[in-house]
């Protein structure tokens, strides 16, 4: 029995197997690993929800979302000002329920727009969200000088966005595979089409687009304390509304695990380049996001699916030719 | 019993009339057909009935109910489907999938996943797709999508099903096929309204046609009074000659 | 506080007039080549730092740097058409996937743009400005590179307006923008329309950039506001529309020297926002707009 074949039937259990063992990886490492590290897996986690949550919308939709950072920016905020005052899991729910509360107002409003209003919409919402917060936090609020948030364990920084991962993973999960999930799909398919038979789509895609925001939220509250310092205007930053695209696409959409690898890919990237280059590192990215649009819009995953289909052909034709010449020798 | 009725029906785009005060009516159980030169208003017409976009005056009535003002997915739910110009099928699922999300959603009560299940398979069968059940879409021929999308407006359990240029594209034996689907859809009890330019299909099965031209209706009346209706044969005589040059 | 009104009128319609150049070349970009050029802004910024750069190491005059800024920008847009955008649109033929993507390179763009150019300008400002001296106009004070900026302004806006009205490649630009398929059936070059569109748009946010050197400080950092303030005036305007554009941005420009000078100078770029949201709810369409 071949290679191919055992993979194929016993994938289920392969792929089982490997989430395990990751899980007990990401959990027993704050146990040995050094505090840089833990902080990158988490920083590394952090990116897989925001990507994974915006593919989860604008993947299945096709309506691209700028306004990632408006809600992870949200997130933030909630913790900044509620640290101390009430315990860190109900901050982190009140900062993803804010943060879904936001996009379902703006959900109802923008949804009926055509895709590149909605993305024009939802750039300038973040900017100006940002714009306000910073005029409320500084001008109205006297907290000029921002936010001060006290070191946290990075450890149980850890442990706190590998739960929301986990979490954000598996309702995604279940989404997909209920009657929901088909008529997201269906949109997806054929939007039209989707409504005229049943589906009550500006619904639908709302209630998807506010479910995005919880995670974003949430892992904004949960990575504040990471930040130290928090103040508004760093908070809603339109470049973590890029970054969970770039890491998106460039891991695939198709596919689930697809924005899990771009973010993994991107993540590490970004901790270790970032203080090195600085402007460099911007500059990167808008070439590698440029690239990976012109070359590469199926992602990472695509390429290997596409490089697999001609290794296929080729190994077929190879096994074909074989057969020819034992038959011509017979 | 009239199962749809529609009353000085309007659509203006801009300035331009697309559908202009048209009275029209089906009983249920008809198979009512609906022609006219390219650009009569046919498809907006069927447009307006589904709630596609919103109407401009008049009023369209789904057994006694108005229909104005109401979105797509609630029309279809009390008991009106369509297929399209442009076969809209969802191509990034299988066949049984696109069934399905019919079942599904065209029910206006909650349906289990059973029943859905059934829902789709006995659509599927009834359009003779059973064979093709896991099929991609994108593997499908074009008569074989069609057929995918009548199974699909099939599985929502409609009363009234608006068939939008079913034939277009088909070969004569692909023609009778459909015209017999059709005909057996109409036996099971439900209502036909279909746009049609394949002249043999509409006068062999419909039992009424209505004619549009320029947005208005401008006949009315069985096959065979169509057929002999001078304002009729003018306009497409027109459009032939026209068409010649 | 009203007497300052005519004041406030006056140099917002001399602003206005600038965001309305800008705006045109962005809605120009979208309008002819499906591509919400996001990184618009920062083709000014370019052209003001090359301006500073061009007096600071050549001694050329910064009134005469048009000359020169101006084809350079062109250039730039035009490459980029036929390198990027074309091949883009080679490889996703359907609009509403080409504009999202686009959107995307666009964006990357504006981020290789910005940085290179911090990285090579770093983040001060700088100051290049000429013609300061202040004339009486209309009953207010106003710095002569204002009058000069506005004037040149509406002049390449109207010669513009006419190109695309009146001339046979004008009209060709607008056959390619309202249907490119029949227009190529027709005998047209789409290709080099859609370059040449692009650059036009390119050229626009140069010549805009170079006066905006004249009349104020600059940095690496002014390429961002300045697309915001275009994107906004293209959407009150009509996204496609030329004439739209010009308008919009007098009426922006009106509106941003009252928010400043009887509010809150701080809230203008919130403002802009503020109107970007609400007219996209409101008449996404805009003005003059054919979407």
């Amino acid at each position: 029995m071949d290679i191919t074949r055992l993979l194929t039937r016993y994938r289920k259990l392969l792929v089982a197997g490997f989430i395990i063992l990751v899980l007990i990886f990401l959990t027993t490492f704050p146990l040995y690993g050094n505090d840089y590290y833990v902080k990158l897996l988490t920083f590394i986690l952090m990116m897989t929800v925001l990507a994974v949550s915006w593919a989860m919308f604008s993947g299945t939709t096709g309506y691209m979302s700028l306004a990632t950072a408006a809600f992870f920016g949200v997130g933030i905020m909630a913790t900044a000002f509620l640290e101390g005052t009430l315990p860190f899991p109900l901050i982190i729910v009140i900062g993803g329920l804010l943060a879904s509360a936001l996009a379902f107002l703006i959900g109802l409003v923008t949804l009926r727009l055509k895709g590149i209003y909605f993305a024009i919409f939802t750039f300038g919402f973040v900017m100006f969200i940002g714009q306000v917060a910073y005029y409320i936090d500084v001008h109205i609020l006297n907290n000029a000088w921002g936010h001060d948030l006290p070191l946290a364990n990075p450890g149980t920084l850890l442990y706190w966005m590998l739960g929301l991962t986990v979490v954000t993973l598996l309702i995604i999960h279940f989404i997909r595979r209920s009657r929901y999930g088909l008529a997201l799909l269906s949109i997806g398919g054929n939007e039209e089409a989707a409504e005229h038979m049943g589906i009550n789509t500006t619904m639908a895609k709302v209630m998807l687009f506010t479910i995005s925001a919880v995670f974003m939220g949430a892992a904004g509250a949960i990575y504040a304390p990471a930040l130290i310092h928090v103040e508004a205007r760093i908070a809603f930053n339109v470049f973590n509304s890029f970054t969970p695209i770039l890491m998106a696409i460039f891991g695939g959409m198709g596919q689930f695990h697809g924005p899990i690898i771009g973010a993994v890919v991107y993540g590490y990237l970004d901790r270790t380049l970032r203080s090195e280059l600085q402007e460099y590192f911007m500059v990167i990215f808008g070439v590698i996001l440029v690239v990976v649009i012109l070359f590469l819009p199926n992602g990472i995953t695509g390429l290997i699916a596409t490089l697999r289909d001609k290794l296929g052909g080729v190994i077929a034709k190879w096994r074909k030719g074989g057969q020819a010449e034992e038959h011509a020798n017979t | 019993m009239r199962i749809l009725e529609g009353q000085g029906v309007s659509k203006y785009f801009g300035g331009l009339a697309a559908v202009s005060d048209v009275d029209f009516h089906i009983d249920q159980g008809e198979i009512v057909g609906l022609i006219g030169p390219n650009g009569a208003g046919k498809t907006t017409l069927f447009n307006l009935v589904s709630a596609a976009f919103p109407i401009s005056s008049g009023e369209i009535r789904f057994k006694g109910h108005k229909l104005n003002g109401l979105k797509p997915h609630r029309i279809c739910k009390m008991g009106v489907s369509r297929t399209f110009q442009e076969t809209k099928v969802f191509g990034n699922m299988p066949v049984i999938q696109n069934v399905l999300v019919g079942a599904f959603f065209g029910s206006p009560k909650r349906i289990s996943a059973a029943d859905a299940a059934g829902e789709a398979s006995r659509a599927l069968e009834f359009a003779g797709l059973s064979a093709m059940a896991g099929h991609l879409i994108q593997d499908l021929t074009l008569v074989n999508q069609k057929r995918v999308e009548v199974a699909r407006a099939l599985a929502t359990r409609p009363e009234l099903l608006l068939l939008d240029e079913l034939m277009a594209g088909l070969n004569p034996t692909e023609v009778s096929e459909a015209m017999e689907l059709v005909t057996k859809i109409r036996d099971t009890g439900i209502t036909i309204f279909m746009v049609e330019h394949v002249m043999k299909a509409i006068m062999g099965i419909c039992e009424r046609i209505l004619v549009l031209h320029h947005g208005e209706k401008i006949a009315e009346g069985t096959p065979k009074e169509i057929a002999t209706n001078k304002t009729v044969i003018e306009i497409y005589l027109g459009e032939e000659t026209r068409a010649g040059n | 506080m009203l007497e300052a009104l005519p004041r406030l009128i006056i140099t917002g319609i001399m602003d206005g007039s600038i965001y309305g150049l800008l705006a045109m070349g962005l809605t120009l970009q979208y309008g002819v080549c499906q591509v919400l050029n996001i990184s618009h802004g920062e083709f000014l910024m370019l052209a003001a730092m090359l301006t500073w750069t061009l007096t600071d190491a050549l001694g050329i005059s910064p009134l005469l740097a048009v000359a020169i800024v101006g084809p350079l920008l062109f250039a730039i847009g035009f490459l980029l058409q036929t390198t990027l955008f074309r091949t883009l649109k080679k490889r996703t033929p359907s609009p509403p996937v080409f504009e999202g993507s686009a959107l995307l390179i666009a964006f990357g763009l504006f981020y290789i743009i910005s940085f290179a150019a911090r990285r090579n300008w770093g983040a001060r400002d700088y100051v290049n400005t000429i013609l300061v001296d202040r004339v009486s106009f209309l009953g207010t004070s106003v710095a002569l590179n204002q009058i000069i900026a506005f004037v040149i302004a509406v002049a390449v806006g109207v010669a513009v307006y006419l190109f695309l009205s009146r001339t046979r490649p004008g009209r060709a630009i607008r056959a390619t923008a309202e249907d490119p398929a029949t227009a190529g059936l027709m005998g047209v070059n789409t290709n080099m329309i859609l370059a040449f569109s692009f650059g036009l748009g390119a050229l626009m946010a140069g010549i805009g950039g170079v006066m905006t050197s004249w009349r104020n400080p600059i940095s690496t950092y002014i390429g961002f506001n300045n697309t915001v303030i275009a994107l906004v005036v293209v959407t009150l305007g009509g996204l496609g529309s030329v004439p739209g554009s010009f308008i919009a941005g007098i009426m922006i420009g009106i509106v941003s020297r009252l928010v400043s000078g009887l509010w809150n100078p701080l809230l203008i770029v919130p403002v802009y926002y503020a109107i970007l949201m609400i007219l996209l709810l409101v008449k996404p369409a805009g003005l003059l707009g054919k979407r």
